[in-house]
């Protein structure tokens, strides 16, 4: 029995390792190495002194000891807020626009166009944007200019000189950047809603309010908790958009200096040490919100294929 | 058969190692070893910072025969094409760039390798410094004393290592002026000779009296704190850093910050926030109300010329001394170790440097105040030699003066980075975001996170 079945099964198996082997080999490479090498240099002293090199020197765990008490800290509660401030009007204005381009009831017209329109900002490179930010807004800039002529302001306002201003353009700019890619994603969340959920719930004489916040939101939980944390991490990753506004220097007062513009100061002093420590800080806190999204994922799947796959093993065995 | 390809991989195999060992010398003091300069390079790599060499290179040295539709190339008559490698000088990013290309000068081919670089005073050190052996002598090419007779003593001196090498050349000497608009002289003071204008700028104390006056009658005496900043840092009394390990701050920077503090409230300064952006173009601009600036003779072509192009503007300006002496910029031409265009570089480096008619022309057409100082004495005393910019004004005398007394001797390689950063830290004091005190901390922050060395150190406040 057992013997026949071996002679009859001809293995495939190895023909698929081969077809995935490239994108393991290139990752390798390209991705695990890399970032063996960065906690590696994480524990040494390294870094260019002028055009020679110190190091590298064994150091344990003082690196992170010296970044744990420096502005770290804050500069993490910098992401956070630009981040909240670009995400907050990102998700409403997303929902709405959303809800309104799946309604049946209401005939929006150039739909088609809107959709575009509303996805070009992303189009844009994140710098160009931020530089055409830095023009309209500087201290001689169009947009106060037009504000004195107008009479709405006695003299220029300093928006890049308060901080409140410049993190404010900041998540303007990342608002403006991501709110089209995001309705796009939650137009196809909301289509998938069963029609015939809506027709019922119109039939007994629902408002569109009831039907937005009874029906919408709770069927498309799922794909607003991914949408939530993706551009968690990629809030974490803000770069390019403050640090072309601040021209690198995070100002005022470093109050719109992000983690990852911190870890430029460093790699740019060419300080591999401390720089290898900072991104493995933001390597640890990706991972947990990168399992959060696993965890998701793989259980709150619309079909249920895993845990339910999970309680017929439990109610197999019991 | 078999046995040859078995020896010439053998052969191969040892070469390749051989490669591989010499990439390996990262650390220690030999950083270029190995490296030799040699002739016969079709390729002439030079790194710049912006296209103002590049332009009076393309359009005065002889030897260029044409340049590619976007000019980004120039071929040489001898056949040899010159290439431009631009990396913007803030924030560190053309030493940064110049750096990794010039440690891979061992391992890279003979035409992608680094033939010639441009430094500024600001850092200059760093690239002189025999110990890291980057920049050729200019004895090694050589080049005479004889050669260089004319050139001013401190363009010499700002490139001279601790072995008494010089290892670059400058085709312009750059002490600074206060250029002043003629319309709001006359309408403040009366006049605008320039010898009624310096004697009312003399010093800081008159400089202020007449500070006094322009805000008085409704102007601003000069456009922000980053204009008065190289007055300053120019005219301390040490370097910045101590043994490579203790930041001390100069007595003068903190006046800096004291005078800049209080200029921004009572209105003498027209609180611009810094140099080469908008405001300050607009400052210098028709319709300013900005009475002067602290610049070089460069400046007169590259910062002033632009803005008042073709307006009422175009002549209103005239020259005078500066209250306190200073320099800014100024451009060297160093040969890289290992090049292999020698000759070449030498050539382009004698020529655009000591080449009298070449200086000649770019004083004239550039307003240059060029390095070969009888050339200077001779044109300041011709009539010929007026600006239109200035209103046909000589301005030569002015400077020659000032060129005489700059010293370097204070300069380090650290100048750079120490200047940007005080000046970024400073900038949220005077915006009145932080206090003083905050300010100082966010200096020594910033300051060891660009120099990983300094950490320890600690910083000196006078």
């Amino acid at each position: 029995m057992k013997n026949e079945n071996r002679i009859k099964s001809v293995s495939y198996a190895k023909w698929g390792y081969i077809f995935i082997l490239p994108f393991f080999l290139s990752y390798a490479i390209f991705s695990l190495i890399p970032l063996a090498d960065t906690i590696r240099n994480s524990f040494y002293e390294y870094y260019a002194f002028g055009l020679k090199t110190v190091g590298p020197n064994w150091t344990g765990l003082s690196n992170y000891t010296s970044l744990l008490s420096s502005d770290l800290p804050k500069y993490a509660w910098n992401t956070f807020v630009m981040w909240i401030l670009g995400f907050v009007p990102q998700i409403i204005v997303a929902l709405v626009l959303a809800s309104w381009f799946t309604d049946a009831r209401l005939k929006i017209r150039g739909k088609q166009f809107f959709k575009v329109v509303i996805y070009l900002p992303n189009l844009i490179m994140a710098s160009a944007f931020a530089m055409l930010f830095f023009a309209l807004f500087s201290n001689a800039g169009p947009v106060n200019s037009i504000l004195l002529r107008m009479g709405v302001v006695g003299e220029a306002i300093r928006f890049m000189e308060s901080t409140l201003g410049a993190r404010t353009l900041v998540g303007l700019m990342n608002f403006l950047m991501w709110f089209g890619n995001t309705t796009i994603m939650l137009m196809a969340a909301i289509m998938g809603i069963n029609p015939s959920i809506f027709e019922a719930a119109e039939l007994d004489g629902c408002t569109h309010i009831q039907k937005f916040f009874k029906i919408t939101l709770p069927q498309i939980k799922p794909l607003l908790t991914y949408t939530l944390i993706t551009s968690l991490i990629g809030g974490l990753q803000m770069f390019d958009v403050p640090q072309i506004l601040t021209g690198g220097k995070g100002a005022p007062d470093r109050t719109t200096m992000t983690l990852i513009m911190y870890l430029n100061k460093h790699l740019q002093a060419k300080n591999y040490g401390i720089a290898g420590a900072l991104s493995v800080f933001l390597f640890i806190i990706s991972a947990i919100l990168c399992w959060f999204v696993f965890k998701m994922n793989t259980d709150s799947d619309p079909d249920g294929s895993k845990s339910a796959a999970k309680r017929a093993k439990k109610g197999g065995k019991a | 058969m078999r046995k040859k390809r078995i020896l010439s991989l053998a052969l191969a195999s040892v070469t390749a190692l051989g490669l591989l060992s010499s990439c390996g010398g990262g650390s220690g003091g030999g950083l270029l070893s190995g490296v030799q300069a040699s002739d016969g390079g079709k390729v002439l790599n030079i790194y710049v910072w912006n296209e103002e060499f590049q332009g009076k290179f393309n359009e005065n040295y002889p030897q260029v025969e044409r340049l590619s539709d976007d000019k980004s190339i120039a071929y040489l008559k001898d056949g040899t094409e010159v290439h431009w490698i631009v990396n913007p000088t803030q924030d560190g990013v053309y030493q940064q760039k110049l750096d990794e290309a010039l440690l891979k000068q061992g391992r890279a081919a003979a035409d992608d390798r680094i033939d010639m670089f441009l430094v500024e005073a600001d850092y200059a050190l760093k690239y002189v410094d025999p110990e890291v052996n980057v920049a050729l002598p200019i004895s090694q090419l050589g080049i005479t004393d004889a050669d260089i007779a004319n050139q001013y003593r401190y363009t010499l001196e700002a490139m001279t290592g601790s072995d008494g090498e010089i290892r670059g050349l400058s085709y312009q000497a750059t002490p600074g002026m206060l250029v002043y608009r003629r319309s709001i002289a006359k309408a403040v003071l009366g006049t605008d000779d320039p010898e009624t204008v310096g004697a009312a700028v003399a010093d800081w104390d008159k400089f202020y009296e007449t500070a006094e006056q322009m805000k008085a009658a409704g102007y601003y005496m000069y456009s922000g704190r980053a204009d008065t900043a190289r007055v300053y840092s120019n005219n301390v009394s040490a370097p910045w850093v101590k043994n490579d390990k203790t930041v001390v701050v100069d007595p003068n920077m903190m006046n800096w910050v004291d005078r800049s503090m209080e200029d921004i409230e009572s209105g003498i300064s027209h609180n611009v926030p810094g140099q080469w952006n908008d405001e300050w173009n607009k400052d210098m601009g028709p319709d300013s109300k900005v009475f002067c600036f602290f610049l070089p003779a460069w400046g007169l072509d590259v910062c002033i010329a632009p803005n008042v192009k073709d307006t009422a503007a175009a002549q209103d300006w005239a020259v005078c001394p500066s209250p306190q002496s200073f320099f800014w910029g100024g451009t060297w031409l160093v040969a890289a170790n290992g090049t292999d265009n020698a000759s070449q570089v030498r050539d382009i480096m004698l020529t655009m440097t000591a080449d009298r008619d070449l200086l000649r022309t770019l004083a004239m057409n550039y307003g240059e105040m060029s390095n070969d100082q009888p050339l200077m004495e001779e044109l300041a005393q011709s009539p010929d030699f007026g600006i239109e910019l200035l209103g046909g004004q000589n301005y030569i005398g002015v400077l020659s003066d000032v060129a005489a007394t700059v010293d370097l001797s204070n300069i380090s390689s650290y100048d750079q980075g120490c200047v940007e950063e005080f000046q970024n830290t400073f900038g949220d004091y005077f915006n009145g975001v932080i206090s003083l005190d905050k300010a100082k901390d966010n200096f020594e922050m910033a300051i060891t996170e660009r120099y990983p060395w300094l950490v320890g150190g600690g910083v000196l406040w006078p």
